[in-house]
């Protein structure tokens, strides 16, 4: 895995890995229930980048992320991930070994009863060769810190594990792009902070392009860029430190703001000249205590 | 808490009867079933005997283990037994009225009774040593010629493997599917048939629902996964056959053999 | 009189066989009627195995239990708690079975033995307390609503018991934030309004900072902490130790603190943080 440049904002000139062009997706098109999910989008994911994806439920954030890895494919517009048009057939399976997907329900994707023969399902399907498959199941395994649970049954695991192994299961297959829909909404918060240490540790020493769909505002403080979704479409695109400048928007789109951002916010209110761009506990101790 | 529980009775361990490719124990359960439903003498029976009981020993699983799951079937076997006893025609030992124990009838009780505790038996020895996948595994390969009949062999032992993964969930789900309708005053088992039926409705409708969703969820991370099916797949575990499988074959084989010889013999 | 009483309570599962576990061990506490009283503990420290001794779910190994009055031990008298303590499970709307949502919160009125006119009142009165509109959906599938509507349809059908004891296990779990903020202002709003206790297991620090007046620690089946939020948030080493957190705003004074500044650390809300290092900043 290629080493990345910790460059806070990402790789500025770095090729832009997923294109999305006027994409408009309607659910049942041309049918009685039909439903227009997303309208107009316009998006470059780059190489390397740390995107967070929100909004709040029902925005088609989650409808979003499922074209990029060619599970939906747009009623207009296109979709390229690596140069390779989502609409076309014969790109299909590369699209979906290039970028991996982790869903909510940690239990709904496991397919085996024991641990490493589940990690190693992605990587059969490439039909790889058994000593690869497994070399890439222990690299896999110890990635994201299963490496002692591999003979166990999967349902026994905590849901944190679940989803570590989720992610196993998907870098066992060696993907560039790592899509996770709402990963953590179902995990207490020692499983929601591994799952970000992995995420981040993919991303910074893995250089692994990872999008995350959520809307916690704490894990979206993480990401490089965020954009905004509402309605079907994006509403604010940027830096977390630049989106999160703007509290009435995250408010009218029914979002909040990280606890440190918005006592910053409430303070400046007051008169205080907090600078923009304090997002976590970290940086408001920093600023305090300089 | 039933999830606890790993379902097919598989209990691990590190005996030679667990090291052997899952397809050599299936081939030599079936193998012995038929001497088994072959043989008609007492020392036909007692060699068979031995053999299987042999086997337990090499398993290394308690005896007990095997004897609590005969037990637990006794009704079945008393049943068979008594119906042979009373029922085969011959020389009458004993009777109380229009109940006749015969000579022949209590034989054919023991023969059959001895048949199908045997059969139980061998059966045990293969499922308490070999995992579910790895059972999975070895059918699959064993029913692998089918496919070129158009048998769906791979998706036969998908479906089987991931029935098997998601049987402890499930059963989490029904014990909380039933606890929260309990909440609601759900009476679950009182009442009579209709009632009862009808009451079963909370819990049903629910899991079913329930296991929809969690198909298409699965489907759509399976193919996310790039799965489409057996075609071109490969297995990191796949199956090796060994010394110790093609002995255990080997004699399994030669006391099959002799079986049929014996009965061949007994029939001229 | 407390409205629930736990003395020495300690359930066993699967008691005599291999795969015995001791889900709670020697738990006692009290809780107080009208309140809102926060069950925190990470997964796995019998929060959940607790509540369900409230409502006659389960019931203790040893150790006694007393539920608006009524002890437990009673088996008769513990088969009809489901008629005064509603228990929300985790991810409710996965319970919904009937065919329009009017029959599937009418379930427990009905189990209740009301008339179909109470049962009607009932019905509509908890779709509105949950914020769904009885005309628009009662003749509607459960399974045609979205995700959320769901969900709330399923409390509607605890509300339904009009019970004296609400318990909700992570009843917020998985919903957006402002979806998570309506839901527990309604569930407050409805304690307040009816006199009901509410009980709340959850491992959100946030909602519990935000909402519980008294809070119980569980740890590995035993009671670790028992007291008022501000106290409990006093003890963030031996919360982190247990695997949970302290909310961020506690958190940061924390950080503050450990780095010399002298600020108060029993601070809960936001606005509590702001007026804490607003005061700071004007000293400085």
């Amino acid at each position: 895995m290629p080493e990345k440049k910790t460059v806070y904002g990402g790789f500025p000139e770095s090729p832009a890995y997923i294109k999305v062009k006027g994409l408009t997706y309607v659910y049942n098109s041309g049918g009685p229930s039909e439903q227009v999910a997303l309208t107009g989008v316009e998006l470059e994911i780059k190489k390397g980048e740390f995107l967070a994806l929100v909004g709040p439920n029902g925005s088609g954030k989650s409808t979003l992320a499922r074209h990029f890895n060619a599970l939906l494919t747009p009623t207009e517009g296109k979709v390229l991930v690596d140069g390779m048009d989502t609409r076309q057939a014969e790109y299909l399976w590369e699209i979906r070994q290039r970028v991996g997907m982790v869903f909510q329900n940690p239990d709904n994707q496991i397919v085996s009863s024991l641990v490493e023969e589940d990690v190693a399902f992605g990587a059969e399907n490439l039909g790889l060769p058994p000593s690869e498959v497994r070399a890439r199941v222990d690299e896999a395994l110890r990635l994201t810190g299963l490496s002692e649970y591999r003979n166990h049954a999967p349902h026994l695991l905590s849901g944190g594990q679940k989803q570590r192994l989720a992610i196993a299961g998907v870098l066992a297959m060696r993907p560039d792009c790592l899509v996770l829909d709402e990963p953590s909404a179902m995990l207490d918060p020692s499983g929601r902070r591994e799952l970000m240490d992995i995420l981040t540790r993919l991303n910074r020493s893995g250089g692994v392009t990872v999008v995350l769909v959520t809307h916690d505002m704490e894990e979206a403080a993480a990401a490089d860029k965020v954009l905004i979704m509402s309605g079907g479409r994006p509403v604010r695109e940027g830096t977390p430190a630049e989106v999160f400048a703007d509290e009435q928007l995250l408010r009218d789109v029914g979002l909040e703001l990280p606890v440190a951002a918005k006592i910053a916010h409430r303070l400046r209110r007051r008169g205080f000249l907090v600078p923009d761009g304090i997002l976590t506990v970290k940086d408001m101790v920093s600023y305090l205590c300089r | 808490m039933i999830s606890s529980i790993t379902f097919g009775q598989f209990i691990p361990g590190n005996s030679l009867l667990h090291r052997l490719d899952p397809r050599t124990k299936v081939i030599c359960v079936i193998a012995t079933a038929i001497a088994v439903v072959s043989i008609v003498k007492w020392y036909e029976f007692a060699i068979l005997a031995v053999f299987i009981f042999l086997s337990m020993i090499l398993s290394r699983i308690p005896a007990r283990i095997f004897f609590r799951g005969l037990f637990s079937i006794w009704l079945l076997l008393v049943v068979t037994f008594s119906l042979q006893a009373l029922l085969t025609p011959g020389e009458v030992l004993f009777g109380l009225g229009a109940l006749k124990i015969t000579r022949e009838g209590l034989a054919a009780g023991c023969q059959i009774f001895l048949r199908l505790a045997l059969l139980i038996l061998i059966a045990f020895l293969l499922t308490l040593t070999t995992s579910p996948i790895s059972l999975t595994a070895g059918l699959e390969s064993i029913l692998a010629p089918l496919k070129r009949a158009g048998v769906p062999t791979h998706e036969l032992a998908m479906m089987m493997t991931i029935a098997l993964r998601f049987v402890p969930t499930l059963l989490t789900e029904a014990e909380k599917v039933i606890k929260a309708q309990q909440s609601r005053g759900a009476g679950l088992g009182s009442g009579e048939v209709v009632e009862r039926v009808k009451g079963l409705l909370p819990l049903f409708v629910p899991l079913f629902a329930g296991a929809l969703r969690r198909a298409e969820e699965l489907a759509v991370a399976m193919e996310a996964r790039c799965y489409r099916g057996g075609a071109n797949r490969t297995r990191m575990n796949s199956l090796v056959l060994e010394l110790p499988d093609y002995v255990t074959l080997g004699i399994t084989f030669a006391v099959l053999a002799m079986s049929v010889w014996l009965r061949f013999q007994n029939r001229l | 009189m407390p409205v629930i009483r736990v003395e020495n309570l300690t359930h066993i599962y699967s008691r005599g066989t291999p795969f015995e576990v001791t889900s709670l061990d020697n738990v006692s506490l009290e809780i107080q009627r009208g309140g809102f009283y926060a069950l925190v503990g990470a997964t796995g420290s019998g929060k959940s195995t607790l509540v369900q001794h409230f409502n006659g779910i389960l019931a203790p190994t040893t150790g006694k239990v007393w539920v608006c009055g009524i002890d437990v031990a009673n088996k008769r008298l513990r088969r009809e708690l489901w008629r005064k303590v509603g228990l929300v499970f985790q991810q409710p709307e996965h319970q919904l079975f009937e065919e329009t949502v009017f029959d599937d919160v009418a379930f427990g009125p009905r189990n209740l033995g009301l008339s179909a006119k109470e049962v009607r009142e009932r019905v509509f009165d908890a779709l509105r307390l949950v914020g769904l509109d009885p005309d628009e959906v009662e003749q509607t599938s459960p399974f045609r609503l979205s995700g959320g509507m769901r969900r709330k349809a399923a409390i509607a059908g605890v509300l339904a018991l009009h019970p004296e004891v609400l318990a909700l296990d992570e009843p917020a779990a998985g919903l957006d934030p402002l979806s998570r903020r309506q839901l527990m202002e309604r569930i407050d709003h409805f304690r307040m309004d009816r006199g009901i206790t509410v009980v709340l297991v959850t491992h959100n620090m946030e909602e519990v900072a935000r909402w519980a007046d008294r809070v119980a620690v569980l740890h590995k089946g035993r009671l670790a902490m028992e007291a008022a939020p501000r106290e409990i948030f006093n003890k963030a080493e031996e919360l982190r130790a247990m695997g949970l957190d302290v909310p961020a705003t506690v958190e940061l004074m924390l950080c503050l603190q450990a780095r010399g500044v002298p600020v108060r650390t029993s601070v809960l809300t936001t606005d509590e943080a702001v007026e804490e290092i607003a005061g700071l900043l004007n000293r400085t």
